[in-house]
């Protein structure tokens, strides 16, 4: 059997690649890949410890969250549509009018 | 035999995840996330979860990254391409933060120790989960179809033609 940790640190790092996309990246779909790598790397924590602990709860959170996920990804995708179609752009340097 | 099957889903895992920040079009992106959320399916499973490996594979790797590729087709494939750097100084302060964080993560969970594992409450795997959610959580899960339909209505609204 695995370690726990194995799965925690795993988890960690995903956390961080996904949190260096958000960073990093420029592109608002490409921003929305590393939430959603963000959001994978929880998950994969809530089962670890759904497993350690023989816990079901863990695996009904995992549901929920790929549920808001779902919806998330939905409202989050209309919203960059909606952007390209007000400035035509992706960016998201480009679209800080609140900041200019 | 185990060991060696988490090691490799995680290296896929992890490689997928950084080619989506090494690509620069979305497309190859969204393409390198799918195989990511694949290996995770996979990890899944090895944790002795195969119906959130399953829905992971419905729900993430088919419909969410299918959404994700219909919108960057939608939009223009020339805008996605010329995604230039305007701030190269920004990677000298992202690196360092997230190095740290993954650093400060890593030794948190080496220094916390395991945990005493707890007695199972009943069979596990698909059935406990389906009980689960029908009794215990049957309120959240009724929810979520409501979240669903305002999400559904949202997206409609926001991606209209006129705003």
């Amino acid at each position: 059997m695995v370690p726990l940790n194995y799965y925690l640190i795993l988890g960690a790092l995903l956390f961080s690649v996904g949190a260096l996309g958000v960073i990093l990246k420029r592109n608002l779909i490409t921003m929305f890949m590393s939430v959603e790598l963000m959001l994978n790397s929880a998950n994969l924590t809530f089962l670890a410890f759904a497993r350690e602990w023989n816990q079901v709860s863990g695996q009904v959170l995992v549901f929920f969250v790929m549920v808001v996920a779902a919806a998330e990804a939905a409202v989050g995708l209309a919203i960059v549509i909606a952007t390209y179609k007000n400035r035509k752009t992706v960016n998201a340097d480009e679209t800080a009018s609140l900041r200019d | 035999m185990e060991r060696w099957i988490f090691f490799i889903l995680a290296a896929v895992t992890l490689a997928g995840a950084a080619n989506v920040l090494a690509q620069r079009r979305a497309v190859h992106s969204a393409l390198s996330l799918i195989v990511s959320l694949g290996a995770l399916a996979g990890l899944y499973a090895l944790l002795g979860a195969p119906f959130i490996a399953a829905i992971q594979v419905i729900v993430y790797s088919g419909a969410i990254m299918v959404l994700f590729l219909f919108v960057i087709m939608l939009l223009d494939p020339k805008s996605e391409a010329e995604e230039v750097d305007k701030n190269p100084g920004l990677i000298f302060v992202a690196l360092p933060m997230v190095a740290f964080l993954a650093l400060a993560l890593f030794f948190l969970i080496r220094s916390a120790g395991t945990p005493e594992a707890r007695p199972a409450d009943g069979p596990s795997a698909i059935e406990a989960v389906g009980r689960a959610l029908f009794t215990e959580y049957l309120l959240p899960f009724e929810l979520t179809s409501v979240l669903i339909l305002v999400a559904i209505l949202g997206a409609i609204v926001m991606a209209k033609k006129k705003v």
